[in-house]
């Protein structure tokens, strides 16, 4: 196998929404799924004679954003402008950052999945803030341009070449659409547009020093896309080296339909972007106290969530890393836990089966997909205290999506309770022991093996809602007896 | 010209990056106006800097913000007012493609 003698170097540039309710230099709203040119006004459009004024939500998001990361927030940072013509590009250049970003440094974190394994550290080079652009619609003979997407706030974070694998640049784009989540800083939803990805691929014999030549693969639009894409693209350039070939230096394209990365007719002058400082813009100053403030108010971020999970509630490393993908996940796990839940784990579980099947077969949001946490928790509750089976859980839990009832009303309706009462039990057993003397005969002789027939029996005779623990004990006294 | 800080070549790139369409004639005489201009650079260059931090701005107070508010009406009407071309709200421009 050649392709072990290589590794891949990897590179992602992300760009993500943030989540205001107005663009970054307009008042216009930048909700998503407005009729066409509706959240446009001169600004956003580049007329002539208009001034950008920056929008503090947006700052105070991607300030949240860099601390969340392990950034430095720098305390001066300027805005420069990106010069290149495009249609949805109304000003002919973005305003975004260059030289000097808003956030410098930093890293995340990628969730351990096996115990005593190391956390993959990727370091970040940046985090900075620019506007988006509008949105070209091809047809035949002509494009049109809606603007309403012009303007919107990104930030876009450039991660250093540390991604090793499609598998890891995955792992690294689920951790950080959950810390954006977390922080409520974006909602990451790739469909809408709010999370973009452009992937720098190399490969370089295991063990070499330096990098190989580089590609760049733009405007990835879903996760499965990038892991795919970047498989595709290190394989073709493995192949192009093993050949004695050389890799070009060029931007490719991914065509989801065929799965193959193609070269984009190189635009003669693509990469020449003439950046220089903004002169509409001032130097952004975020004074100490504000990136202080902001560090104060920061929520819970799952790699704490995560460690806490192990620590406390004694989930192992791949428990807590699936139930941290998602703010939600992880909140709707601890709602459950306030039911007064002692068995963290199964709890655990019950998020990673049930919960996460519903949401997945209904492709719909937990909230909407699934009962209420806390219901859900009362379930678990029942069968803590033996009222009813794990398998009764089930049962009741696939009716409750449906019918939006509780726990316990849902457990009555569908007669779901199982029986604990010693003295119905031991009456069946009573009943079982008098049916199967010869059995009962050959197991007081040493044939342990046929205490589960006798187990079956009993809970046959109770139609299956004897409690499991309870059958257990009165029938291992009476039949030794 | 012997002192010329920008080739013709230079002046073309630049041009095209704007989207210019320049004569002959109109390339010579910006070679030179070009040339003259980062001479005026060079001049200022010779300024010691080395103890002023770099400014592309001044003002002390920094960029002014503005709170997160919705302060703009939907009105694609007005926008679209001086298209050269239109379908229904949209832009209409000649077809791009990659």
């Amino acid at each position: 196998m050649s392709d072990n003698a290589y590794e891949a170097i990897i590179g992602l540039e992300v760009h993500t929404h943030l989540m205001t309710r107005s663009k970054l230099f307009c008042g216009c709203s930048a909700g998503f799924g407005a009729g066409p040119n509706e959240n446009v006004c001169p600004v956003c459009m580049g007329m002539p004679g208009v001034l950008p004024v920056l929008n503090r939500h947006a700052v105070e998001l991607a300030i949240r954003a860099g601390l969340a990361a392990h950034c430095e927030i720098a305390p001066e940072s300027i805005f420069d402008r990106k010069s290149y013509f495009y249609p949805d590009l109304p000003k002919g250049y973005q305003i975004s950052q260059y030289e000097l970003p808003l956030c410098k440094g930093g890293y995340i974190e990628l969730p351990a999945h096996s115990e005593g394994a190391e956390p993959r550290r990727i370091r970040l080079t940046r985090i900075h803030m620019e506007e988006d652009a509008g949105k070209n619609i091809h047809e035949s003979g002509a494009s049109l341009v809606d603007f309403n997407r012009s303007g919107v706030p990104l930030v876009e974070i450039v991660s250093e070449p540390d991604i090793r694998s499609a598998d890891e640049a995955g792992a690294y784009l689920r951790e950080l659409r959950s810390i954006l989540r977390y922080i409520e800083a974006s909602d990451g939803k790739m469909e809408e547009g709010g999370l973009r990805c452009d992937v720098n691929v190399s490969v370089r014999k295991r063990g070499a020093a330096e990098f190989g030549v580089k590609t760049e693969i733009k405007n990835l639009n879903s996760f499965r896309f990038v892991e795919k894409a970047i498989e595709h693209e290190v394989a073709r350039q493995i192949d192009i080296l093993e050949a004695g070939g050389r890799i070009a230096q060029e931007t490719h394209l991914w065509d989801p339909v065929r799965e193959v990365t193609r070269p984009m007719r190189s635009k003669e002058f693509a990469n020449d972007y003439r950046y220089f400082p903004e002169p509409d813009l001032p130097p952004l100053r975020v004074p100490p106290d504000l990136v202080e403030a902001i560090k104060t108010a920061m929520p819970e971020l799952p790699a704490d969530q995560r460690a806490r999970f192990v620590r406390e509630l004694g989930l192992t490393a791949y428990e807590a890393a699936v139930l941290t993908q998602d703010r939600d996940l992880g909140a709707y796990f601890e709602t459950m836990l306030a039911a007064g839940l002692k068995n963290h784990r199964t709890a655990a579980n019950w998020v990673m089966t049930e919960v996460l099947r519903v949401v997945n077969e209904a492709a719909r949001p937990l909230a909407d997909a699934a009962p209420l946490a806390i219901e859900s928790g009362e379930l678990l509750k029942l069968v803590e205290t033996g009222a009813i089976s794990l398998n009764a859980a089930k049962t009741a839990f696939a009716a409750m999506c449906k019918s939006g009832k509780g726990a316990d009303a849902t457990v009555a309706e569908l007669g779901l309770a199982q029986v604990s009462d010693e003295g119905a039990i031991a009456a069946a057993c009573d009943q079982v022991i008098a049916a199967e003397a010869a059995k009962v005969a050959e197991y007081r002789g040493g044939r342990d093996k046929l205490f589960g027939f006798f187990v079956g029996q009993v809970m046959k005779a109770m139609g299956g809602k004897g409690n499991p623990k309870v059958v257990n004990e009165i029938l291992k006294r009476k039949l030794s007896g | 010209m012997a002192d010329s800080k920008i080739s013709v070549e230079q002046v073309r790139h630049v041009a095209r990056l704007a989207r210019l369409e320049l004569s002959a004639a109109d390339e010579t005489a910006l070679q030179a106006n070009l040339s003259e201009i980062l001479q005026y650079i060079d001049q200022l260059n010779r300024l010691d800097t080395s103890a002023v931090a770099p400014t592309a701005q001044v003002g002390e107070a920094g960029t002014p913000m503005r709170d997160d508010v919705i302060a703009n009406r939907p009105d694609p009407e007005a926008m679209l007012a001086n298209a050269p071309a239109r379908a229904g709200h949209l832009f209409k421009v000649p077809r791009i493609i990659e």
